[in-house]
């Protein structure tokens, strides 16, 4: 899925343009991320076609879950010291509040790394990381 | 309610639903209580650029709004219904370069929750993934009458 030449790019200068640009559904959703020493950050500026429920406007519910689903995945392939891709097995995903039309950020965390397994949680915000409009956990398998 | 009126409710909804829309989710067939959706193969939503196979988030997309609308279907009277929460379980990457098909119904309604169960497949019955919803009744008069009208086709 990875270019390992571009993995390692994006390690060592902690640019993502090209690891992003390389996966047409984050530019389809329009992810970016950034670094902040160890840390990462994933963006999702507000997008049109991202939108759902015209109403509010909000953002589609499963827009709001491919995000937090494909930030888990890049988080794990940065993490992880040899390049191996993570194969998503399941996903939970809570719904806290509607996420409105602007620009929405998500965090992860490693609950639990094991051999095979890794069990990575995920949170989303917009105005303030206190008020989560998402939390979610997910299951991958890492394949050597 | 005839199956055509539930069909048109739902192609109606999806319409206005940008995301929807733009990945070209098309309803299929409509009873009560079940919907079937399609999501036609697209080279924008690749989550695997090596393998050309879309990414996990899209079927989320589907799925979520294949659960949500199948609500419709299940309801006499239009209501908008947030999702509270929704567990994916992926069987198998999608192959590329054909239509995803999801499967939904309402499984127990009851004033305060819709609960929902949903398969994404191919052709030949190949399971993609299964996902089980909940939503939340907020009742008809949570979304303005002009929105409801345009989903029932009373406005027209």
């Amino acid at each position: 899925m990875i270019d390992p030449a571009v993995l390692e790019h994006t390690q060592k200068t902690g640019d993502f343009t090209r690891l992003l640009e390389d996966i047409p559904y984050a530019r389809w959703i329009g992810l970016c991320c950034d670094r902040f020493g160890d840390d990462l950050i994933f963006r999702l500026p507000a997008k049109e076609e991202n939108l759902g429920n015209p109403i509010l406007p909000a953002i589609h519910g499963g827009v709001i879950g491919g995000f937090m689903e494909l930030a888990a995945e890049i988080y794990l392939i940065l993490g992880q010291e040899t390049l191996r891709m993570p194969k998503i097995v399941d996903f939970s995903l809570d719904y806290l509040r509607a996420g409105l039309n602007r620009e929405t950020y998500a965090e992860c965390h490693l609950t639990r790394q094991g051999n095979r397994v890794a069990n990575v949680g995920v949170v989303a915000w917009q105005k303030s990381r206190s008020k989560p409009i998402a939390t979610a956990r997910a299951h991958f398998l890492l394949e050597g | 309610m005839t199956n055509q009126i539930r069909l048109d409710r739902v192609s109606r909804f999806i319409e206005t639903l940008t995301q929807a829309r733009t990945l070209g989710l098309r309803a299929i067939e409509a009873g009560e209580g079940t919907l079937l959706l399609e999501l036609p193969y697209s080279e924008k939503i690749i989550g695997n650029p090596d393998t050309g196979a879309i990414h996990g988030g899209a079927i989320t997309t589907l799925m979520d709004t294949t659960s949500g609308s199948v609500i419709i279907c299940a309801l006499d009277e239009f209501e908008l219904c947030p999702t509270l929460d929704l567990r994916v379980d992926y069987m198998h990457p999608a192959e590329p370069g054909r239509p995803v098909y999801a499967r939904a119904e309402t499984y127990k309604i009851t004033s305060n929750i819709i609960f929902t169960r949903c398969e994404a497949y191919q052709h030949e019955g190949n399971t993609i993934a299964n996902c089980v919803g909940t939503f939340m009744r907020i009742g008809k008069e949570a979304s303005p009458k002009s929105y409801r009208d345009l989903i029932t086709g009373d406005g027209q």
